[in-house]
């Protein structure tokens, strides 16, 4: 395994009986210690790490998580949030010395004022599960992962997760009003609320995408929208991507922000009309997914202007649905490219980088030179509309190397992403996955000033280690003002 | 202070002043255009850091919607620079002036009109560059728009007013500009179904981009000129009160949803010409609606229940008006009426309250934001004290002259 791990603390792990037995009477009916009940939780969706935790503790309620805080505070042992474990960068991975604490038993939907816009729900609840308690009222929460049937809300906000309608209606970020928030030493604080403006620092601003770094969310404020009247999709093809790009770029330019706009390169393409069917073209090099929504005369006149836009740029097919099953039959292939790709291989790992999309033709080049480099085959799924690129590395875990030569492959992809402008992670979260490429996107300084909001959140970092930040510092040492030269202090203090 | 203002030309400089105000203890007042100035404790004992070297622009891609730009460049010049390539700042910054800049924009955080549907200054701000507290030169969020790399530092930075650390370089996500615009006006609602009007309004499918409520008492107006006037002669202070609705985007679309926006709200809707519309909304985010008159302009953030601040306002006698469909309400209040008394119903209402303007004297003695509170102090102090440890930028803005 090439990515590094905590070492596991041998002191904590000769008192797991008596941290077991403390649980207990912290949460009567939520203590899972035996072997197989941990290995249930031992990896989230980032599966090649795997690491049974020490005990799992499920809390139903905000005391409970708090009592369990404040108990691993004083103890010193070290605790990993997890959701509904879904995450793709190894956010929730437990540690053998750590408390994996999950959220799955705050399921409910505490409060919906549909005046307002706003609904109040636990951070266990999934993704879809709010649009659905919503929707009979015409509304809906935008942000779509494409797990969204799984996913937990309270690990969208830690996250900060996107998906495809994050194009026109934003991130996690941008659609959550308020958190209820378990700090490490147990203390539970309200940030944001329904007010539209913070009162003093936007605290709420840096929780949202903390990965689970800076405390337990407990309760989530969120906006609801109403359900546009009207939603089309329409199937573009191009006979080269370069011809796909510079359709997007003349979309934006003429003023157009779609609901959603995705691209898929050849491989992908034929793997996923191969699994479903969807009646994608196969003689194209890439395809657009275009979506819009509104009322209907909105839909029309986007619809118009997006085709004459198209054809302008010479593309090679053109079909605009004319109904919802059409639709969602465009969808189709590309809300299958994943497992689609996962047919063709025996395994695979998925990526994710945003770059300014002018400069995709040149990076999917580099991923070409790349394939022949490490000998491995990559297909490319692109959330066009901002730049955020997923490419799906095929490799076969049974065969010897293949899975670091995966991982490098994956890491000089995320390299390439940073040289020509972009960044590491667009929706994935740094998590263990990407954490010891930060440097090659954040200078020591710029780290330091992130590191020091970690000490101000929880100084004894023991929330979700080894995550994020590849050299997690001693507060102590982050606080002076200038840095000695010389022997660090505490030298027999394990630093990974 | 009698000291001159330090004019920094590059981040070096600047990290340099800093550090040196870190060494004697004086602490810094970061200036851009000055246009917030009024906004804060009066004779802080600071020394005014100027970012008036921090102009240009560093990087523009309309069709990737990204714009990096130097912190001291003024807002005017950003506007017009968007305009031309048919885009523009979504937020409609508040309060900024002929001078303001995008860091004092963005280092306030105030946004206007348009806020209540495309969000927050905040959501706005992709990266930055900046020097600390701790007179080191930074960066933190990046370039692009789909971004989860490492804490979400930009969010924090807007609205801490300079108190974290000096803003060098901004990175914004700017939007298409609108094809076409119509502001819908009722005339004549009271407060409680003006705020059932805009929500309901906000909820439907018309896409309303910006929602305000204006008080009767014409009296009150600055002049006849900026008086909504409607097409076929009508004015609207006809009406009294007068509840406005903004549409925005492309033309088959605005009228459609001017259609559906009048059956929403089961009544006839009356159109403001485009050069009263936008007068009216100018004056908006000027927070210049309601003239003065030596009392005190404060901007008061309501929460679950913004008829509540309205009912205390009239209460204590203020002149208001609202904006973001409720969510904020502007009000003149007698400066015979204490802070606390207007804290208090800017908090019955869910929200809180910012001092905008008012007599020195009032300002004195009013603290013009009350920051976290309870047991969000504690972390945010701690969060204060990571960026800037020695306090040297700013510290005693918002806090009460000792008398």
């Amino acid at each position: 395994m090439s990515i590094q791990l905590p070492a596991i603390d041998p002191a904590i792990v000769a008192r797991r009986d008596r941290v077991i037995d403390a649980l207990r009477s912290l949460v009567p009916d939520g203590v899972l210690a035996d072997p197989v009940s941990l290995r249930a939780y031992e990896c989230d969706g980032f599966s090649a790490y795997r690491q049974p935790p020490l005990v799992v503790v499920l809390p139903e309620d905000t005391a409970q998580v708090a009592a369990v805080l404040r108990y691993c505070s004083a103890e010193g042992i070290k605790v990993v949030p997890r959701g509904s474990g879904t995450s793709l960068s190894g956010g929730a991975l437990p540690l053998g010395d750590a408390v994996l604490l999950g959220m799955s038993r705050f399921n409910r939907i505490l409060e919906v004022d549909y005046d307002a816009g706003v609904a109040v729900v636990q951070p266990g609840v999934t993704n879809l599960a709010v649009t659905r308690a919503v929707e009979h009222r015409g509304m809906y929460y935008a942000p779509d992962p494409s797990s969204q049937i799984a996913c937990s809300i309270g690990g969208n906000v830690a996250e900060n997760s996107g998906g495809v309608h994050c194009l026109k209606y934003g991130l996690t970020t941008n659609n959550v009003l308020g958190v209820e928030f378990v700090l490490m030493n147990g203390e539970v604080v309200r940030l944001g609320g329904r007010a539209l403006e913070p009162q003093g620092l936007d605290l709420l601003g840096v929780v949202v995408g903390s990965e689970g770094l800076l405390g337990v969310v407990t309760e989530v404020t969120v906006r609801l929208l109403p359900k546009p009247a009207a939603t089309q999709a329409m199937l573009i093809g191009f006979r080269s991507v370069e011809d796909a790009g510079q359709c997007v770029a003349d979309v934006i330019g003429a003023g157009i922000i779609p609901a959603g706009m995705e691209m898929m390169d050849a491989p992908a393409i034929r793997a996923a009309e191969e699994f479903v069917h969807a009646g994608y073209p196969l003689d194209v090099a890439a395809l657009l997914i275009v979506e819009v929504d509104g009322p209907p005369a909105e839909c029309e006149h986007l619809t118009g202007e997006i085709s004459a836009l198209a054809r302008a740029r010479g593309c090679a097919s053109l079909r605009v649905s004319r109904d919802e099953e059409e639709r969602l039959k465009f969808w189709a292939g590309r809300k299958a490219a994943f497992p689609a790709v996962g047919r063709i291989a025996a395994d695979y790992i998925c990526m994710d980088g945003t770059i300014p999309r002018r400069r995709l033709p040149e990076v999917l080049s580099r991923m070409t030179e790349l394939s022949r480099k490490y000998g491995l085959a990559v297909a490319n799924v692109f959330h066009a509309g901002d730049g955020n690129l997923h490419p799906l590395i095929l490799y076969d875990a049974a065969e010897s190397d293949q899975l670091e030569r995966a991982e490098q492959f994956g890491n000089d992809i995320l390299r390439a992403c940073v040289e020509v402008g972009g960044v590491l992670t667009g929706e994935h979260g740094v998590g263990i996955e990407k954490r010891d490429l930060m440097p090659v996107m954040f200078g020591e300084t710029d780290l330091a000033h992130q590191e020091r909001l970690k000490c101000a959140f929880d100084p004894a970092q023991l929330l979700n280690p080894g995550k994020v930040f590849p050299t997690l510092h001693r507060c102590a040492e982050l606080g002076r003002v200038h840095v000695h030269a010389g022997a660090l202090p505490h030298p027999d203090l394990p630093r990974f | 202070m009698d000291s001159p203002a330090i004019v920094p030309a590059t981040p070096a400089e600047l990290a340099a002043a800093v550090t040196e105000a870190c060494a004697t203890g004086i602490a810094l007042e970061v200036v851009g255009g000055g246009t917030k100035r009024g906004i804060g404790r009066p004779d802080r004992q600071t020394r005014v850091l100027s970012t008036a070297r921090f102009d240009g622009v560093v990087d523009y891609d309309p069709s990737e919607l990204v714009l990096t730009v130097r912190a001291g460049t003024a807002l005017g010049a950003i506007e017009r620079l968007l305009a031309e390539h048919g885009q523009m700042l979504s937020f409609e910054p508040l309060l900024t002036g002929a001078s303001g800049t995008i860091g004092g924009a963005v280092a306030a955080g105030l946004a206007g009109p348009r806020r209540v549907s495309a969000g927050n200054v905040r959501d706005h701000v992709l990266g930055f560059s900046a020097v600390s507290g701790r007179g080191e030169c930074f960066v933190a969020g990046g370039r692009v728009v789909k971004n989860v790399t490492g804490f979400d530092l930009p969010k924090l930075v807007c609205g801490s007013w300079g108190q974290l650390a000096v803003l060098t370089e901004v990175t914004l996500k700017v939007v298409p500009r609108p094809r076409c615009t119509l502001t819908l006006w009722r005339g004549g609602l009271d407060e409680a179904r003006a705020l059932q009007a805009m929500r309901m309004a906000l909820g439907s499918q018309a896409a309303v981009a910006a929602a305000a409520h204006l008080p009767a008492r014409p009296d009150l107006w600055p002049a006849a000129e900026a008086w909504p006037t409607a097409e076929g002669g009508a004015t609207a202070s006809d009406e009294g009160a007068v509840t406005l609705f903004r549409l925005e985007g492309f033309g088959p679309s605005v009228e459609a949803r001017a259609a559906t926006l009048a059956q929403t709200l089961g009544a006839t809707l009356g159109r403001l010409t485009d050069s009263g519309a936008d007068l009216l909304w100018s004056l908006l985010r000027q927070t210049r609606v309601l003239e003065g008159r030596g009392d005190a302009l404060w901007r008061v953030v309501t929460g679950a229940d913004p008829l509540a601040a309205c009912s205390g306002l009239r209460a204590l006698g203020a002149r208001y008006w609202l904006d973001w469909a409720g969510g904020v309400v502007h009000a003149r209040v007698p400066v015979t009426v204490p802070g606390p008394l207007v804290r208090e119903l800017a908090r019955r209402s869910g929200g809180h309250a910012l001092l905008l303007d008012a007599p020195r004297d009032y300002r004195l003695h009013t603290p013009a934001r009350q920051q976290e509170e309870g047991a969000l102090a504690a972390l945010a102090r701690q969060v204060r004290l990571a960026f800037d440890p020695a306090q040297i930028l700013d510290p005693r803005r918002f806090e009460e002259a000792s008398s």
